[in-house]
């Protein structure tokens, strides 16, 4: 019975990492180019198909919205419906705002006086919420951000400045100057360093009016540079991730890192 | 009197005695449709490298009854990328009212606000239309500055009719 017990809270573990991926996260907003003093309001839901929501919305405790005077402003007339959670952003200042969910997470499973435990937190809480002396602990470490960029008028990149935590995109060209038959280069860091050789997927928005996902396969430099050619305008999504054991408690020996990002690309 | 003629002549080549001209026509057609408004139109020349030499002129809803129209420039797609979102709206000499249909003459000489800081070279006179509940169109006339009598025109399918560059050097 043990045994059993065992391997299941094993293959729980395996799989929640693996389930966080079976569909695509996304912050969806209504324009990327705007002006001071406007709205723009902005659709967060988790589905196969981009960019419609009919799956489940994105949870988005951790969301950070970033102004361009690197200020965290709050977002406004948040709501969670069924299939997706919207919410406002009002532009009070000039330039470029970023807008990220970022997500770390840890799962644990282990036992206690001979039963099965599952436990979720973040690493902070890790030491205080886990006994020290768990039986049989399996722990994973996950790091998520899941980003869109806005701009009123010019774009400015104060905001879009690393955290130097996880998985993120250092533009090179800048996010919201993205034009249809132009190519746009990033830097992807980990933990604030080069991300070589890292896959990356990319997939026109509009999946529901074709037969294919017809998605970009790319991969990063030795510098963690990626350069992508736009085939045409409109909105993109952009994943990545990787696995490593950088985890911030020693017990996980694992960690899942993983970054997406939303894109509008527009005519000449 | 020979070596008079001859200094008038010499005079005549080493400074341009005439300011050199820039003439600019743009049509706005008539259109045949149930919604009509007004297009929003920019004129500027650029840089081989598209980046704005000057902003010409700069056509946007402004009347003090309506609300402002300034959020709307960005639809001129073209020119805010190039230059007009680092601008204050309204720009002195360059913005004004949306124009009705019609024929539309700009002129500029190169002592002027918007030519006195143009240097000697290639470009690119660039003329944007785009109409709310319509299309949007963008017409491009190369010339050279001040170079040669050059007359050039461009014609447009939908938002623009024809767009005529006149240069006198």
């Amino acid at each position: 019975m043990k045994r059993i017990a065992t391997f299941v809270s094993l293959s729980l573990v395996s799989l929640l990492p693996l389930a966080s991926h079976a569909h695509k996260s996304w912050l969806l907003p209504s324009a990327t180019v705007s002006t001071v003093d406007q709205w723009v309001t902005v659709d967060a839901a988790v589905s196969n198909d981009l960019f419609y929501f009919n799956h489940v919305p994105l949870r988005i405790d951790g969301l950070v919205i970033t102004a361009p005077d690197n200020s965290v402003v709050k977002p406004e007339n948040l709501a969670t419906g069924k299939y997706r959670t919207t919410f406002d952003l009002h532009l009070t200042q000039n330039g470029t705002y970023k807008l990220a969910n970022v997500n770390r997470g840890m799962n644990a499973s282990y036992e206690e006086n001979g039963a099965p435990k599952r436990w979720r937190g973040t690493p902070e809480q890790f030491a205080t919420q886990v006994p020290a002396d768990a039986k049989n602990l399996q722990v994973a470490e996950s790091s998520g951000r899941v980003e869109t960029f806005v701009t009123a008028g010019k774009p400015t990149t104060t905001a879009l400045q690393p955290t130097n935590v996880g998985l993120e995109l250092v533009p090179i060209t800048h996010p919201n100057d993205l034009y249809a038959g132009e190519e746009a280069k990033f830097r992807f860091l980990v933990d604030g360093k080069p991300a070589a050789n890292l896959e990356v997927e990319i997939v026109a928005g509009g999946t529901r009016y074709r037969n294919h996902q017809e998605e970009l396969k790319l991969k990063t430099d030795a510098n963690g540079q990626l350069s992508v050619t736009w085939p045409e305008a409109g909105m993109y999504w952009l994943e990545t991730g990787l696995q490593d054991s950088n985890t911030s408690v020693k017990q996980a020996k694992q960690r899942r890192v993983s970054y997406v990002a939303t894109f509008e690309v527009l005519q000449q | 009197m020979k070596s008079f003629l001859c200094a008038l002549a010499l005079a005549a080549a080493a400074a341009p005695a005439v300011a050199a001209e820039l003439n600019v026509r743009v049509q706005i057609p008539a259109l045949d449709v149930a919604e009509y408004h007004r297009p929003y139109v920019a004129v500027w020349i650029e840089k081989p490298d598209q980046s704005v030499a000057t902003h010409l002129a700069v056509w946007y809803q402004i009347g003090k009854k309506k609300e402002d129209g300034a959020q709307w420039l960005k639809d001129l797609r073209q020119w805010w990328r190039r230059g007009g979102r680092e601008q204050q709206m309204p720009m002195d000499g360059v913005t004004g009212a949306t124009r009705p249909v019609g024929e539309h003459m700009l002129s500029f000489k190169s002592d002027g606000k918007q030519l006195a800081q143009l240097a000697p070279g290639r470009y690119g006179l660039v003329v944007e239309a785009v109409r709310e509940v319509g299309g949007r169109e963008l017409l491009r006339i190369p010339f050279e500055w001040p170079g040669a009598q050059q007359h050039s025109t461009a014609q447009g399918k939908n938002e623009l009719g024809a767009v005529t560059l006149d240069l006198t050097p």
